[in-house]
């Protein structure tokens, strides 16, 4: 497992904030999972050493909070939102608007690698639904249409990406 | 009818423009000075003050503030902690995003005045994961607080200090129960704790005595050592003080957040005038007014409440003032503030299904009869819905959900429970038509929620 020098600093940093070390394990699996992508095997064994824990502890938060993947993910992360407010407003309709955009089912990596779409449960801006998150980034009123330019936006960028990584 | 006016006390700047998240501009618009009004006061008369409000908990169970922090035990020799619980989750619930992200120093304020008050030496702001702008937001405003002797150690020249450090959740609705986001911040799952003995105010943090409040609430703290307790009492109705951030979804024209003195618009008012009325076309079939976990309302219904003097009154759903007393005796609750509006283009077996699907997803797992219980009643309706419904169905829902609430060690028994209950014994009907209209509610145009 290779982290970046700042994530290792931001990792050090942020076990201070707390008395007790074991406070700081959702931090350090957050930190990791920006870092590479997802929680493999050996960072459970390095967070829970790192912690002066088992790696009982530090598993059994993984396997609890949704946030967390044991596995990788698409370059892209769409969260639609499934919750009722969303539902109530067309939300399923917008996953489905994603899923057709990609050729990819609603869990799963699309065959180009680009995005994975997962529908998540409430993300609390209910006013403005339905509502996604790509990545960090939350849209609000995505509707069919709303969810084709988003995904027209996201397919720019990887022909960007391709062109540079190219070129380069 | 003109729409009642708003008193934006919490959400005077939200989305005002030119209105920036920094320092400067909350100093601008007199940000801090409430803080420095607070430490030049005894810590317990600001305990006096909050009391004296009347101010009850936005997050969810409105339980009075003064009184949670009169709880608090200040013998035990070890450091009291305070917790903000940012972990804004409950469905339909969309305030707190907006303090944080557009005015983050008004909550910093508020929770210095409170850590000030009860001599809290380290704060923790659990945000929920899926806002990482909102972290980094207050990561940057603590920091900016920090620089200019707000926060950290002796601040404004005192001897005081006290840190804030931002915790990030992930994705786990049960980290809103306070016992179980405590459990979480001590970087386990968030099993909530069985109370006794568990207390927060007693034993929570590291075993420590923790304050766990919401983050609207903290803002509504400094107003009140601006304004003073008796003053902020007025404002509002008796027992239900103060304002409170309404936030309406669904099948309104106008969706929002809106903020008013508690119990000072009816749940008509706010939704007709305020929010525009139903959809064109559409007419409002049923609300939730508090969070998907509390009890919905049936347009049509009435309630008969009993007056003080013994008399009594008979109140229609958009007769109910928008308060925690009068939402309680209409057998619901003001809870989180949520509004979720449906209108009639929504079949209600298909909505308690959507419902159902979050709560069994969101059951932490640790109480027999809601890990069971929430995922029998998703499996039901989920099957009325996809596969085979019959007509007894909305009756074994009840039963399951029957068995559930009152035998688990947090509220999210009863949060589960409740949808299931009130939508079968208000909609029967429906569920026992089910099998006859649910292949008409597939082919007639309207969403698939579930």
């Amino acid at each position: 497992m290779n982290l970046k020098p700042e994530t290792l600093r931001q990792i050090d940093e942020v076990i201070t904030h707390y008395p007790v070390k074991r406070s700081a394990t959702l931090p350090l699996l957050h930190l990791i999972q920006e870092d590479i992508g997802y929680i493999p095997a050996e960072a459970v064994e390095w967070v829970a050493a790192k912690l002066e824990l088992q790696p009982i502890n530090v598993y059994e938060v993984v396997t609890f909070y949704p946030m967390f993947r044991q596995k990788p993910i698409g370059r892209r992360h769409i969260k639609v939102c499934r919750t009722l407010s969303c539902a109530l407003m067309g939300g399923y309709k917008t996953c489905a608007a994603f899923e057709k955009e990609f050729d990819t089912h609603r869990g799963e990596i699309s065959p180009d690698g680009e995005v994975t779409i997962e529908f998540v449960e409430c993300l609390a801006s209910c006013g403005t639904a339905p509502v996604v998150m790509i990545d960090d980034d939350l849209h609000e009123k995505v509707d069919g249409a709303r969810a084709k330019e988003l995904s027209d936006e996201i397919k720019r960028q990887a022909v960007g990406r391709n062109k540079a990584a190219s070129s380069g | 009818m003109p729409a009642p006016q708003q008193r934006r006390i919490i959400f005077q700047h939200i989305d005002e423009p030119g209105y920036t998240p920094d320092l400067a501009c909350y100093v601008r618009h007199g940000g801090y000075e409430i803080l420095k009004k607070a430490v030049a006061m005894q810590p317990a008369a600001i305990i006096d003050e909050v009391k004296r409000s009347g101010l009850r908990g936005r997050g969810g169970a409105g339980f009075p503030c003064g009184v949670k922090w009169g709880l608090v035990d200040r013998k035990s020799g070890k450091p009291i902690y305070l917790v903000v619980n940012a972990d804004e989750s409950e469905p339909g619930t969309f305030k707190d995003r907006y303090i944080m992200h557009q005015d983050p120093h008004q909550l910093i304020e508020g929770i210095m005045i409170s850590a000030w008050a009860n001599n809290v030496k380290q704060a923790y702001i659990y945000i929920r994961g899926e806002m990482p702008h909102g972290a980094r937001i207050l990561e940057k405003a603590i920091a900016e607080a920090r620089a200019a002797n707000l926060v950290g150690p002796k601040i404004l020249g005192t001897d005081y200090g006290c840190d804030i450090f931002v915790h990030r959740g992930a994705g786990a609705y049960i980290c809103g129960e306070e016992t179980g986001l405590i459990e979480s911040l001590e970087g386990k799952r968030p099993y909530p704790r069985i109370k006794p003995p568990y207390f927060p105010a007693v034993l929570g943090l590291y075993q420590c005595p923790t304050i766990v409040n919401n983050v609207e609430t903290l803002c509504h703290v400094k107003h009140i050592v601006d304004m003073g307790g008796d003053n902020y009492a007025k404002i509002g109705t008796p027992n239900n003080t103060g304002t409170r951030i309404l936030c309406v979804s669904g099948h309104v024209r106008k969706p929002g957040y809106f903020e008013y003195e508690v119990g000072k618009i009816t749940l008509g008012e706010l939704l007709h005038e305020v929010c525009g009325g139903p959809l064109p076309g559409r007419k409002f079939k049923a609300v939730i007014p508090g969070g998907s976990s509390a009890k919905i309302l049936k347009f049509g219904e009435t309630f008969t409440l009993k007056n003080k003097d013994g008399s009594s009154r008979t109140l229609s759903v958009e007769d109910i003032p928008m308060d925690f007393d009068t939402l309680a005796a209409c057998g619901t609750m003001g809870g989180s503030g949520g509004v979720i509006v449906m209108d009639d283009s929504v079949n209600m077996v298909e909505a308690l299904a959507n419902i159902n699907a979050f709560y069994a997803h969101e059951s932490c797992g640790q109480c027999t009869p809601c890990r069971e219980g929430s995922l029998w009643m998703k499996r039901i309706s989920h099957r009325m819905v996809h596969d085979r419904a019959r007509p007894e169905d909305g009756a074994l829902l009840k039963s399951v959900a029957d068995q559930i609430a009152g035998r688990t060690i947090c509220a999210f028994g009863e949060a589960c429970s409740w949808p299931t209950q009130s939508f079968v014994l208000k909609f029967g009907d429906e569920f026992k038509a089910y099998p006859e209209t649910r292949n008409a509610s597939k082919t007639d145009g309207s969403l698939e929620l579930v």
